[in-house]
């Protein structure tokens, strides 16, 4: 149905042409973008929205900023880091900088700020952000210490994503809910008007500081629409009251692509997609305790044939825990190439030469499952699909009902392998391998601050875990971006748009 | 006609009672809000804490009766999304929804009352066959794919109307459309069954017999007349398009009551939820029994049976 929908809409723009056109695009310097959902607050820390940290890298600064094309830390709010210790970081600050108020940026802002957000009785949406924070001092005007509760090696990782810089004066008198009405921050964009549901505002900030590592915005106003459904919105891009649309299906593109004034671009994220095999035997006894029939699994699922035909353009197959750029993540682990013979000599050498009947849990991609089950058919293993909401499919891995389940982790953008592996094997609710030893390197490696010890360690963890094929790694998640070709626009792995390095062309 | 009144009350309330058990029930059915709530990157103990906080840890019936003392003093909790009180949210949305559910009812009115009065003047003829195919159109087609088609054609094809939004009358034209064709078939059978009825009555022929003129007889005698059972079902049907909103809001993007239902299911915003299947389920009660005694009172046979 949606394919006959768009293949009809883009046959019928491109018979007609031209049409009219809302206040988007170049010749307004308006760029329109499109989103799915809406925030519950603009306040970047009580949402856990995706859409929100896209308008927070537009509002706010942080002490860093991470380069996502090489994941390299420059300086941002703050000029220069060191570590004092093990669990302290001193910055000394940028000066001359304001907010988009008038407030001056000072050390003040960032004591407020990492102090406010890490105080539980404040109830931030994430804690886990400002969890490792014990406190944040002032040294001087344009030096501040922040003092760790323990070593956090992703420490600069999180300050130079989800902690943005607040101005302590507006933010003590207005509260997450003046900040939600009228945001104030230093960065590259000004908020202008919220409707709530409806759309966000933004107009370039004339005095954003000038040696911003985001580089000066060049596009001069910016609307955040919400369009909840992906026909309209793609209605919408074809006709021209939007220029930016994100998260478009593969049958979509299709059809995008052949309209001359829109681009279709492609883009990997840090999600990745994995099958996670009950070794530990907490859903009883079963098939799967058996690490030879993990690896029949494993060279069972035709990975490369399932990327390329049902997965955008970006996405690539995977073999280790963990995003393949992450720090501390490596590929060098036992590879399982497809082999449905090998697959099945492995069963018959566990004692399953007919296979047997297993429920293969997932939530998201039905499609994707398919083709799985239909891999796992063909070697004598009888999957069930047992389709949930992600809450209830989670529930069961939690309490143990899971045997074989399929499942994807964004790392939160973080570009460290302790984002994903740890909270898989560190000994978690989340973990179904229950390995002891890759629990304790994980440990070791998630609290050291030494990079060569703890890369070695998440190789070692990352070399057992595929020994024992505990997971199958799938495949990254590729992103498709369709947007007016007016616009320079690239896509980046941490699925964040950074609008302030688009321009018109 | 008291009694009459007082025993539709009666059934209405116990309406509303059922109706906010089953959906206080039905959330509680659909996994552990805990964990919804909680978000992807939550462990056991922020969850633990989170049953705790909320009291989900209580025993159902507990947390059923905790919350109806609530809602009965007009206490319906707040938004775990918005973090804001549910009443105040819904009261944020409403306008948008009830204009979009009037308008829709004027546009089928104007459509279905004439239409199903040229049918019932000739039976059988081009024109009753035309508005059958309306009707059966109207009534087989999902809301979801008649709402794609309009945006394809007048938003795509044509570009005479815009597809999303609500900031003018012409982002409403679509969305009334799709909104009333919804419920055109069900008012255009029931005004042609009625007048086909009336225009046989005795009193239509003596009209005729006087000699009155065709659009007299039809409009003043025949149409008055076949047009109470349509009115009491308009109430019914302004009800059934609240609950058509949630597809039509959500493809037009228009920020109401609708679209807000389905979102807050997707974030497992259960006091949210619960409020708004409650309201509207109030609403839906309330026009019925605006019908019910409006159907009384225009009727004197239903009141007495």
């Amino acid at each position: 149905m949606k394919t006959f929908y768009l293949s009809a809409a883009i046959a019928a723009a491109v018979v007609l042409g031209g049409g009219t056109t809302s206040q988007a695009g170049k010749a307004n310097d308006t760029l329109i973008f499109a989103t799915e959902t809406d925030l519950e607050n603009i306040d970047a820390y009580y949402n856990s929205a995706r859409v929100g940290v896209i308008v927070a890298r537009h509002v706010w600064d942080n002490l860093l900023y991470r380069d996502p094309s090489d994941f390299s830390y420059k300086p941002a709010l703050a000029t220069s880091y060191k570590w004092i210790d093990d669990v302290t970081l001193e910055f000394d600050l940028r000066q001359g900088v304001e907010f988009h108020n008038g407030e001056a940026f000072t050390a003040d802002d960032v004591v407020y700020t990492l102090n406010f957000i890490s105080n539980p009785e404040n109830k931030v949406v994430s804690k886990r952000n400002g969890a490792w924070i014990k406190n944040a001092e002032k040294v001087d005007e344009f030096k501040v210490r922040i003092n760790l509760k323990e070593p956090f090696p992703a420490a600069l990782d999180f300050l130079a994503g989800p902690l943005p810089i607040y101005p302590n004066e507006y933010y003590a008198e207005v509260g997450p809910d003046g900040m939600n009405k009228q945001p104030i921050g230093t960065g590259p964009y000004k908020i202008t008007a919220v409707e709530q549901g409806k759309s966000i505002k933004f107009e370039r900030n004339e005095n954003y500081y000038k040696d911003s590592p985001k580089g000066q915005p060049k596009i001069g106003n910016m609307e955040m629409r919400t369009i909840p459904d992906d026909n309209t919105a793609a209605a919408e891009l074809l006709t021209g009251g939007i220029d930016w649309l994100w998260q478009v299906t593969k049958d979509q593109a299709a059809f995008l692509e052949n309209e001359p004034k829109l681009d279709v671009v492609g883009g990997e994220t840090m999600r990745i997609g994995f099958l996670s095999m009950d070794a530990l035997g907490r859903g009883g006894d079963h098939p799967l305790k058996d690490a030879r029939v993990r690896k029949a699994v494993a060279h069972a699922i035709n990975r490369q044939g399932i990327t390329e035909s049902l997965m955008p353009a970006g996405s690539r197959p995977v073999h280790a825990a963990c995003y393949p750029k992450q720090f501390g993540c490596t590929d060098d682990v036992q590879k399982y190439a497809y082999d449905p013979d090998k697959a099945k000599e492995l069963l018959a050498e566990a004692g399953y030469p007919d296979g047997f009947i297993v429920v293969l849990d997932a939530y998201r991609d039905r499609d994707l499952a398919e083709a799985m089950i239909s891999d796992l058919r063909a070697v004598g293993i009888i999957a069930d699909l047992s389709y949930n909401k992600y809450a209830a499919a989670r529930e069961k891995v939690r309490t143990g009902q899971t045997i074989l389940n399929f499942s994807t982790w964004g790392s939160y953008s973080i570009n460290d392998a302790s984002a994903i592996t740890s909270n898989f094997f560190r000994g978690g609710p989340d973990d179904m391998a229950g390995d002891t030893e890759v629990a304790e390197m994980l440990e070791q490696a998630d609290t050291t601050v030494d990079s060569e010890l703890r890369k070695k360690l998440y190789s070692e963890a990352l070399m057992k875990i595929s020994d024992q094929a505990y997971w199958l790694p799938l495949f990254t998640y590729s992103y498709l971006y369709a947007f007016n070709s007016d616009l320079n626009f690239e896509p980046t792995a941490d699925e964040i748009p950074r609008f302030f390095n688009s321009s018109w062309k | 006609m008291f009694r009459y009144a007082l025993k539709r009350l009666g059934l209405a309330i116990l309406v509303m009672v059922t109706v906010s058990i089953i959906s206080f029930a039905l959330v509680r059915a659909s996994g552990d809000i805990a964990i919804a709530v909680a978000g992807e990157g939550a462990t056991n103990a922020d969850i633990e804490a989170i049953r705790h906080e909320y009291g989900f840890d209580r025993p159902l019936v507990i947390q059923y009766l905790d919350w109806a003392s609530d809602i009965a003093v007009g206490n319906f909790g707040q938004s775990l999304f918005f973090k804001r009180p549910v009443i105040e949210v819904l009261f944020d949305r409403m306008p948008v929804t009830l204009m979009l559910g009037f308008i829709s009812l004027g546009f089928a009115m104007l459509l279905a009352i004439p239409l199903g009065t040229a049918a019932a003047l000739r039976p059988n003829s081009i024109i009753d066959r035309l508005c059958l195919g309306i009707a059966v159109l109207g009534q087989a087609t999902p809301s979801f794919w008649f709402a794609l088609l309009m945006i394809l054609v007048f938003g795509v094809m044509w570009r005479i109307l815009p597809v999303s939004g609500t900031e003018t009358w012409k982002h409403f034209v679509l969305p009334v459309v799709v909104l009333g064709y919804y419920v055109i078939p069900a008012i255009m059978r029931l005004t042609r069954a009625g007048m086909i009825e009336v225009l046989e009555a005795d009193y239509i022929r003596t009209a005729k017999a006087k000699g009155l003129n065709i659009g007299t007889v039809v409009f003043k005698h025949g149409l008055r007349n076949a047009i109470i059972p349509v009115v009491s079902l308009l109430a019914v049907q302004l009800g059934f398009m609240l609950g058509g909103s949630v597809v039509v809001e959500t493809i037009f993007s228009i920020n109401g009551v609708g679209h807000l239902a389905l979102v807050s299911i997707e974030r497992s915003d259960f006091p949210m939820i619960q409020g708004i299947v409650l309201i509207l389920a109030i609403l839906y009660i309330l026009l019925t029994l605006f019908a019910d005694l409006l159907n009384g009172w225009l009727d004197p046979r239903i009141r007495v049976s």
